[in-house]
């Protein structure tokens, strides 16, 4: 047994043990705790997989965003003390859900265990197609270029979440501020923490996005860090939330799938199909598409953490 | 076993633990955290397709790994419809839909 099986499987065993305890934990706090923790281990089992690009989704976006997401409405259910638990389940019941999620379980386990040999693999053909796409990186060359279709249609996928998440307002809260203001202590620690972190944050939000045409990174994890920097000067109480009817945050949502997709749209034109990139020109298009791409998944993510409007609304 | 391998099985019984934890929690918001334990499952599955895909000197196929990536974000935009519509349940319950509270 070699250190590095010892440690996938240490890995795992703290993983699936993290897994158990937010199913069991009392409160629901500590579940969602324990949720974000498992969040930080499944990035350190992407890195055992050779996947870093994924880790750094895993732990900005899966661990990250989400953790925050629940630890907010955890924090808003608690202070409406609301008595929403219905009945416990019965033995039952439990008994039956035990053996149907072990049986799910298994069969997805026997189906791991007898994968074909040799694997499938689009990894030979992404290499040889990687040089005519202008990155090193084949995972941005893939959600970009090789499946940029996939990418297009999340991109519509976030939209339509947050359209949800906003008809979700009171009617006469509708176009208001989302989340609450909060309030500004100029001279704290807090305030002054934030604006050191913001800046840095920033730069490194894009570096994320540079980089990630050679090594690990992307729109999607600079999007992130850029959220979280919104949210931490929106804490401190540097910044209050937009009013979600005004223009400049229905463009910033926008920009990044239109310019997305009237790139694609322009690839019949000049380079034979849709979400086609030009020969010769593939980085610099890339480029130009990631940029708004970023900025409007980072307009998403963000917005999305804050919720539905609730208060200066338009009536 | 391999490391793909060994993960797959974990990723296995993380969709068990999640499925198990969808059913019997009664508590919505624990609902939701046991359907991201059960979605981390399933992304680490297709994590092992993707290692036992390494070829031509990659560590991992990218294509498995560029559709998790898309998908996590996909995790997170329902998470966040869902707690959306729990908040709103929840203010719905209290029989007002007033102002909700203001800082803690």
């Amino acid at each position: 047994m070699t250190p590095a099986s010892l440690l996938d499987l240490g890995i795992g065993a703290v993983a699936l043990a993290l897994a158990a305890f937010a199913g069991a934990a009392r409160s629901s706090f500590a579940a969602i705790v324990g949720f974000v923790a498992l969040g930080l281990l499944l990035a350190l089992a992407w890195l055992r997989l050779g996947a870093p690009d994924v880790a750094l989704t895993e732990v900005a976006i899966g661990g990250g965003l989400t953790g925050l997401l629940l630890i907010g409405a955890e924090r808003r259910l608690r202070a409406r003390a609301m008595a929403e638990a219905s009945d416990p389940v019965s033995t039952r019941v439990r008994v039956a859900a035990a053996v149907l999620s072990a049986g799910v379980a298994a069969g997805l386990a026997a189906a791991v265990l007898s994968l074909p040999i040799p694997a499938p693999t689009l990894g030979p053909a992404a290499l040889r197609e990687l040089p005519r796409t202008g990155l090193d990186n084949p995972v941005t060359a893939a959600l970009i270029a090789f499946r940029a279709f996939d990418t297009l249609a999340e991109k519509v996928v976030l939209l339509l979440a947050l359209v949800g998440v906003w008809s979700l307002a009171p009617d006469r809260e509708w176009g208001g501020r989302p989340g609450q203001r909060y309030p500004l202590d100029a001279d704290g620690v807090l305030a002054f923490l934030v604006r050191l972190l913001v800046p840095v944050g920033v730069v490194f939000g894009g570096y994320i996005l540079w980089v990630s045409a050679g090594a690990p990174g992307g729109a999607f994890q600079g999007g992130a860090i850029l959220a979280t920097m919104w949210l931490a000067a929106r804490m401190a109480g540097l910044t209050d939330a937009p009013r979600l009817c005004a223009s400049r945050v229905r463009w910033a949502l926008a920009a990044g799938p239109l310019v997305f997709f009237a790139a694609g749209l322009a690839g019949p034109l000049v380079a034979g199909g849709f979400l086609a990139w030009p020969v010769g020109f593939e980085k610099p298009v890339i480029v130009a598409i990631e940029i708004p791409l970023m900025l409007s998944i980072a307009a998403v993510l963000g917005l999305l953490l804050a919720g539905p409007a609730q208060r200066d609304g338009a009536r | 076993m391999s490391t793909a391998t060994l993960f797959g099985v974990y990723g296995a019984v993380l969709v068990g633990i999640g499925l198990y934890g969808m059913i019997v929690q009664t508590e919505l918001l624990r609902r939701i955290v046991a359907f991201d334990v059960l979605g981390s499952g399933i992304f680490l599955i297709f994590g092992a397709v993707a290692r036992r895909g390494a070829a031509g000197g990659l560590a991992s196929d990218p294509i498995p790994q560029a559709m998790v990536i898309t998908g996590l974000v996909v995790a997170f935009a329902a998470t966040g419809v869902a707690t959306a519509l729990l908040l709103r349940l929840s203010a719905s319950a209290e029989g007002v839909a007033r102002r909700p509270e203001g800082p803690p």
